[in-house]
């Protein structure tokens, strides 16, 4: 069950039954319905995820170009890392870490003013939510202009308040182009975060809000005391979620820089789609994939075992 | 009470929510107000959001400047559109088996249906572009419909699954014992009841869709004529001059028609959309 039922109202009862005997026991004989059942859906996992996922383990043993293929053993995994692989891996790293962060950050600021009670908050949350509703690359459309240095939103309105002095090019310069893919990239991801976390916080026990107030307990100390903790979990499980979506976002940093000024955008994913897909060199972007994999691999277990326990704890 | 504001509270609050939502919307207030100018205004020094030559001729002039843009729309929904059908025959049965039935490596391939969540499709990009060269289908709207699918069925699975859970058992032993098949029951009983979860994941899953397809096109599709409408205006970004106007105009048309559905439904959406904690 994914963790985030626990934090649905709704789906709470569910955990239960799952625990209950199954309709269709059956005795001895093995029974094949469930089984078919799986076979639309395991049949397209199988040829679309599972069979590349074997497949780029094995090209990355090789120098497999358009031209053919042979087996080169590890040569391409101790290639990648005289280039300058290791720096790549720490931008990436750094990338992922400033846009989670500020994704939570942004999500919890969010989840709280959209759970006050005012007036108006229905509409604040459909206003909340089209970044995450647009395609990605729409969106990154739009902020590609906004960066724009001479007739763009962020500029010129730099240049009216005084803030620069003239214009400024975002995307042309290496430390601006990265902080821009970030900002983006937190704007694409805050809607998600924040209505998450909203739906953990709608779930909190009135009744303890209530007795802290009766005892005089103020607002930002029920916030601290009682909301903080109760969602801190679903937090955790957001933060994660979004660590490893962060780490596989190909379409923000693509349109907005495609990897520059001078590889300073370019993380793991922007490597290995340039050294495969631009320069067919699938060996070398086999191995760089795998790298990914093996960090994507930590963090599928941080997430699965933070799943064991909340569906643990919730029996 | 517990959730009076004082006057001062109430303002900061607002205050807040403003700059928050600005934030959110500037890129799109921005994009609107770009469509609205002509292209000389849209270069123009110094900065300004609202000028007086504002006008809707970018939205008339697109569908002649953008030789294909009406194309690239239809594009877009018809590959989300046969996303949304083959995901859910993928979907519906695999949610139905694991919520229904016990049986050996039950919890196993669950799990290894949602660990492929964690996979993005980036990462086995070079394995897939040699399947689609294989198996001739570069260049073709099924390069993008089979991956588009097969990234958005674990999710499908998560939700469904939830929903199904939340019918009674005691629906289909009373099937059975009225002498119902199988197949009978799950199409003619518990379908029938589980369509408002349906409703949400074939909403969900088509959203999601739409909104994937430019890895895809970008990597397997050279055909112009088969381009969604973000690779579509995406060819025009290397061009020297871009006609920003048009390029906003043409994005906000294109997205408006999803974004109108998720006005009219975002209580099903946002329930959807959280509970599996989907969209990449």
């Amino acid at each position: 069950m994914s963790p985030v039922e626990t934090s649905h109202p709704a789906s709470a009862a569910p955990a239960t039954a799952a625990a209950a005997p199954a309709v269709v026991a059956a005795p001895r004989r093995i029974d094949w319905f469930p089984y078919l059942l799986l076979i639309p859906a395991a049949l397209l996992t199988l040829v679309i995820v599972a069979w590349p996922l074997i497949e780029t383990f094995r090209l990355s043993f090789t120098d497999a170009s358009l031209r053919g293929e042979s087996y080169v053993g590890a040569e391409n995994y101790v290639e990648i890392f005289e280039d300058d692989f290791a720096e790549i891996m720490i931008r990436t790293f750094i990338w992922m870490f400033l846009g989670v962060t500020l994704k939570i950050v942004m999500g919890v600021i969010g989840a709280v003013l959209l759970n006050a009670a005012l007036p108006g908050r229905a509409i604040f949350r459909i206003l909340v939510m089209p970044p995450w509703i647009v395609p990605i690359a729409i969106g990154v459309f739009m902020w590609s202009w906004m960066y724009n240095g001479q007739f763009g939103m962020i500029s010129g309105l730099a240049q009216r308040f005084g803030l620069i002095d003239g214009p400024f090019e975002f995307l042309a310069y290496g430390t601006s182009a990265f902080l821009a893919t970030v900002v983006t990239d937190v704007w694409v991801g805050t809607p998600l975060v924040a209505l998450y976390l909203l739906a953990a916080m709608q779930s909190i026990p009135t009744e303890l809000y209530e007795a802290a107030w009766t005892d005089g307990a103020g607002r930002f100390y029920r916030f601290r005391r009682i909301t903080l903790p109760l969602i801190a979990p679903s937090i955790f499980t957001v933060a994660l979620l979004s660590a490893i979506w962060t780490f596989n976002s190909f379409d923000i940093i693509w349109i907005l820089t495609e990897g520059g000024p001078r590889g300073s955008t370019t993380t793991m994913i922007i490597d290995t789609y340039k050294t495969a897909i631009s320069r067919f060199r699938f060996g070398e972007g086999a191995a760089r994939a795998v790298m990914i994999l093996v960090c994507l691999t930590a963090f599928a277990g941080a997430y699965l075992a933070l799943m064991a326990r909340s569906q643990r704890d919730a029996r | 009470m517990i959730n009076k504001y004082t006057l001062w509270e109430k303002v900061g609050l607002y205050a807040a929510i403003a700059v928050f939502l600005i934030f959110i919307l500037a890129p799109f207030a921005e994009a609107f107000m770009v469509s609205l100018r002509p292209i000389e205004s849209v270069f123009r020094v110094p900065y300004q959001f609202f000028s007086d030559d504002m006008t809707f001729a970018a939205y008339v002039d697109m569908w002649s400047e953008v030789p294909g843009l009406a194309r690239y729309i239809f594009n877009s929904f018809f590959i989300a559109f046969c996303v949304t059908v083959l995901a859910l025959i993928c979907i519906i049965p695999a949610a139905y088996s694991f919520s229904r039935f016990d049986y050996r490596g039950r919890n196993s391939l669950l799990t290894a249906f949602l660990a492929i969540n964690m996979v993005g499709a980036a990462v086995l990009i070079i394995p897939l572009y040699k399947l689609m060269f294989s198996l001739g289908l570069l260049n073709s709207y099924w390069s993008m419909i089979l991956p588009g699918a097969a990234f958005t069925v674990p999710t499908g699975i998560f939700l469904m699954r939830s929903y199904f859970l939340r019918i009674p058992r005691e629906l289909e032993e009373a099937a059975y014992v009225d002498g119902a098949g199988r197949v009978y029951t799950l199409w003619r009983v518990i379908l029938p009841v589980a369509l408002p979860g349906i409703v949400v994941v074939t909403i969900t899953t088509f959203i999601t869709a739409y909104a994937q397809q430019f890895l895809f096109a970008l990597t397997f599709n050279g055909k112009d004529e088969f381009h969604p409408l973000t690779v579509g205006l995406y060819q025009f970004f290397g061009r020297e001059r871009i006609l920003w106007n048009q390029v906003m105009a043409a994005s906000l048309v294109g997205t408006l028609p999803v974004l109108i559905v998720y006005v009219f439904l975002q209580k099903y959406i946002v329930a959807g959309l959280t509970a599996g904690a989907v969209k990449e």
